[in-house]
Formats: C-alpha cells, structure tokens, sequence
C-alpha cells in the first residue's frame, strides 16, 4: 500500500469518507440552548429526551453532538450524544441517554433534568457515520449504540424510502430493548441474556450476519457499527469475515 | 453564563494538568477510531517519509527499531474529553526519521497517514523537536493493535486524533491540507490548552 502512495501529492483515504455528504463546520462551532420539552422512558435504564432547538441547522441520519451541563461556579461537563430523531424533525431533536452508574451528565439526565431545563449543545458533528440515504444499509448496533441507527430507520421511514435497509440489534433482553416498540420487518434484536419465549439467547455471531449477505442488495452494502468498543471490534470483525470489505465499515465507539 | 438547573457536577479537584473541559480517565483507555481495527504484523508493517524533503525513504520494523530509541512519560488528551495521566511510550523520536529525509526549507506542513487509510494534518513544526514520536510500546509492552499496534504516530500536546494510529507514513507539504476528522470539521491544529476541538474554535 505504501507503494501506492509514493506517487501523488497526497494519500487517498482508503475507506469511505462520504464526500457526498456536506458538514457545516460553522453549525459545529457554536454553542446554542436546547430546551427539554418531553421525556419517554425507553427501558428502565435509558430514556429518550426531546428538545426544542430553534437554532439546530439541520443534520444527516447518523451524526452526533456535544452537549454540555454548567454548574454554578462555572465548571462545565461535555458530552458526545448521537442524534435520535430523523432530520426532517425541524426545530426538535432527540437524544436517547442510558443512565450511566456513577455517571455525572447521564446522571443528571436521569434524576434531575425535566422539561423546560435548558442545556447547551454544538454539532451536528463527524459527517463520517452518516447516512443520507443513498446506499442500501446493513447497521449493527448493541446498547444505545442503536441510538444514530435509529435515526437512519426513521429517516428512511420518514421518506418512504426504498433502498435496502437492515438492522441487526443486541441487547441482553427483551426490558433492554430500547425503540422495541418501533421496530419493523428491517430490524433482527439478538438476545445475549434473556429472551421471550421460542427466542434464542446468545450473542450476535456469523449466523445472523450470513443471510444478510446470501441475500444482499447487488451492489452490496454500507455497513454502520455502533456500541461499546468490545461490541465494535466484535461485530466489525463478524462482517469482514462474511466478506464486507473493510473501506464499507463505518465504526462509532461509545468509548 | 448558561447555568444547568440542579446540576453541580462531581466535586472537583482542582488538577493544573488538566486542560479545560476535559476530565480524568484513570486506568480508562477508550478506544476511538471510524474504522475496522486492521490485523498488521510488525513484519508488514512499514514507515514512509517522502514529501518535500532530500532524502525520501521507508522503513521496515527492523529498520525503525535500529534507530536510537527514545520515551515518552507524561499526559494524552483526547478531544472526546477524558485525559489520560502518567502514559509511558516507548519508540523512536521523529527528529530521528528527519535526520535521515532531511526536510526542505519549503517544508511546512505534514500529512500523516495509516495503514487503514486514515490521514490527519499537523504543522511541521509540532513533529519536531523532540515532541513527536513513532510508539511501539505502552507501560512497557507491545502497543495494543485497538490503540495503534503495532506502531502509531505519538503527538501528546495535541488532541489525540493527530497521533494516527498503525501509522504508514508523513508526507511533507508546503500547505495544510486537512486530513480525516478534519474534512469532518475538525480543528486543522487541536490545541487541547486552547480547546481547539472544531474547526473555528
Ligand atoms: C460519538 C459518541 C456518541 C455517543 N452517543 C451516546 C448516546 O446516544 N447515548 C448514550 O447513552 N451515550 C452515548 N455516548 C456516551 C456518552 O458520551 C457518555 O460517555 C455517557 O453518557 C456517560 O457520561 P456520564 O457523564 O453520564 O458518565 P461519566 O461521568 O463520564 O462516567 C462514565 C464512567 O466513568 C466513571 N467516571 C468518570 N469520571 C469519573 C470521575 N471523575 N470520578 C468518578 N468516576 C468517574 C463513572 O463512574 C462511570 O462509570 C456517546 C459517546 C460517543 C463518543
């Protein structure tokens, strides 16, 4: 690969970088006030927040922001949150937060926030684990991991889109499931510790992933991964043994 | 001021070695890259520097480590806000590559780049003077391959994201030409002390 590179003024990026997909690098800079206007318990540890964002210049199926809390004497906590709801949502996003132990901006969502607080949020940020909407889709999340997948199935839905979309998402039981109730015929939840009835429990493994390639779209897919980094490095590596190339994987670790 | 209702945070020890806005990982290691962590045996792995300089030339792993080694003790700082205290690396200083290329006068910028195709941008002059290196060991041992293994760019003064994991090679320039994450509206430098974390901060 070095060879390649020796020519030229500058190294291609091998994997997919989305020129297709426009960042505002102005939008990302500013901090502006989200105001909480309704909460929907999603499973007893995470929760959907809604805000009013009159500011929000718009995002992509995917994207994040960073939020920040401010104490009184000034300190501040910042956070990344992927963006729940669908673009075309003017003037409202949602973020879905699970409630992290100990956590101290989670926590704060969690047990003191109700509407009408306001906090303060700078994005859409990272064009990169982005979906627009063009290429057939295989997303693979664990956790809130779902959370920027979701986006896109909401967006596609949103749309009436109809290029392929499939989501494979793990969670260790039915309780766990956040969005359970939304999910449709695009969505596989994979059970790691506890199942309904006739389900099998166990972790997402090449059995999940092989139909989706025996009967994938022709051009194949765009695969999105998202979770905890030992969920991401697993799950990536189940794709490229089924053969997805690895300049088509897009990762986004919760850390 | 935008005061948060009811939030008070942790309390707080006051750490002059913590930039602002980021927070203490402890043990903490988070892993953040976009893509697919690759498989590279040190015997695969190779260092470029070519660009605007004498001398272009690429290393193997061999060649790399006969060059006079050298350790880095002291903080990383990622722009995702948690630090990192008290990190031991080991490798080889990138003054050491540079002396063999010999870098031009027009030289100005660089462009590094990895392995898995990943690309960040940094001025020259931050890769010299003893404050960059190539890192191959972590607390002593073999870097792990989800941090950068076998090799990584190591640019601790600035946001992590500037030390390019499974490093491949830096090409010099005579301009900036913004890499990854920048494209992604990242900040072209990412200062952690002047929180330059997106572009226009
Ligand atoms: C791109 C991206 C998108 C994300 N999207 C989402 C999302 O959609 N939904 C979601 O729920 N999360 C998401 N996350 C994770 C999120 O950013 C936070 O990490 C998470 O909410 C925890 O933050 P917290 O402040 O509640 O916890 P923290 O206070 O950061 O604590 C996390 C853990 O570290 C320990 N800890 C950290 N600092 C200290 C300290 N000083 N003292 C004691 N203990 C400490 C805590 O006990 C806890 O176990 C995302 C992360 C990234 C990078």
């Amino acid at each position: 690969m070095t060879e390649n590179l020796a020519s030229g003024t500058r190294p291609e990026t091998r994997f997919a970088v989305p020129g297709r997909i426009a960042v505002s690098n102005r939008a990302a800079a500013v901090w502006q006030t989200a105001t909480l206007t309704e909460i929907r318990r999603e499973t007893p540890h995470a929760a959907t927040f809604r805000f009013a964002t009159p500011a929000w210049a718009g995002h992509l199926p995917g994207q994040h922001l960073m939020l920040r809390l401010t104490a009184g004497d000034g300190y501040t906590a910042q956070r990344h949150y992927s963006i729940a709801s669908a673009p075309d949502d003017a003037g409202h996003i949602e973020l879905t937060l699970d409630h992290v132990d100990g956590g101290e901006v989670s926590g704060w969502f969690h047990t003191v926030a109700r509407p009408g607080d306001e906090v303060e949020v700078r994005g859409p940020l990272s064009g990169f684990f982005a979906w627009p909407g063009d290429r057939p889709a295989l997303l693979i999340g664990a956790g809130s991991g779902v959370v920027p997948l979701m986006s896109m199935v909401r967006h596609r839905r949103a749309r009436g889109l109809d290029v392929p979309l499939r989501l494979l998402v793990s969670a260790r039981g039915p309780q766990e499931l956040i969005y359970a109730r939304e999910y449709g015929a695009e969505t596989t939840p994979v059970f790691t510790r506890s199942a309904p009835e006739g389900a099998p429990v166990g972790r997402l493994d090449a059995g999940h992933v092989a139909p989706l390639f025996a009967d994938g779209p022709a051009g194949g897919w765009e695969a999105y991964v998202c979770g905890s980094n030992a969920f991401a490095e697993h799950a990536s590596r189940l794709l490229v043994e089924a053969g997805q190339p690895v300049d088509r994987i897009r990762i986004e670790r919760y850390g | 001021m935008n005061v948060t209702r009811g939030f008070t945070g942790r309390p707080r020890v006051v750490n002059a070695g913590l930039p602002p806005g980021q927070y203490d990982a402890g043990d903490d290691w988070p892993v953040l890259s976009a893509e697919v962590t690759p498989d590279l045996a040190p015997a695969d792995w190779t260092f470029r520097v070519d660009g605007l300089v004498e001398a272009p030339r690429t290393w193997d792993w061999d060649e790399a480590h006969a060059l006079p080694g050298s350790a880095y003790e002291g903080d990383i700082h990622c722009v995702t806000s948690w630090s990192k205290f008290g990190v031991r690396f080991g490798g080889v200083s990138l003054d050491a590559f540079f002396d063999v290329v010999r870098p031009r006068p027009s030289a100005t910028h660089v462009l590094a780049y990895s392995h898995t195709g990943y690309t960040t941008n940094l001025p020259l002059a931050d890769l010299t003077g003893g404050r960059a290196w190539i890192a191959w060991e972590y607390g002593g041992k073999p870097l792990a391959a989800e941090h950068g293994g076998p090799a990584r760019l190591l640019v601790p003064h600035l946001y992590f994201w500037k030390s390019a994991k499974w490093i491949a090679g830096l090409r010099l320039l005579d301009q900036d030409e913004p890499g990854f994450w920048e494209q992604n509206g990242y900040h072209a430098r990412g200062n952690p002390w002047q929180e330059q974390r997106y572009s226009g901060d």
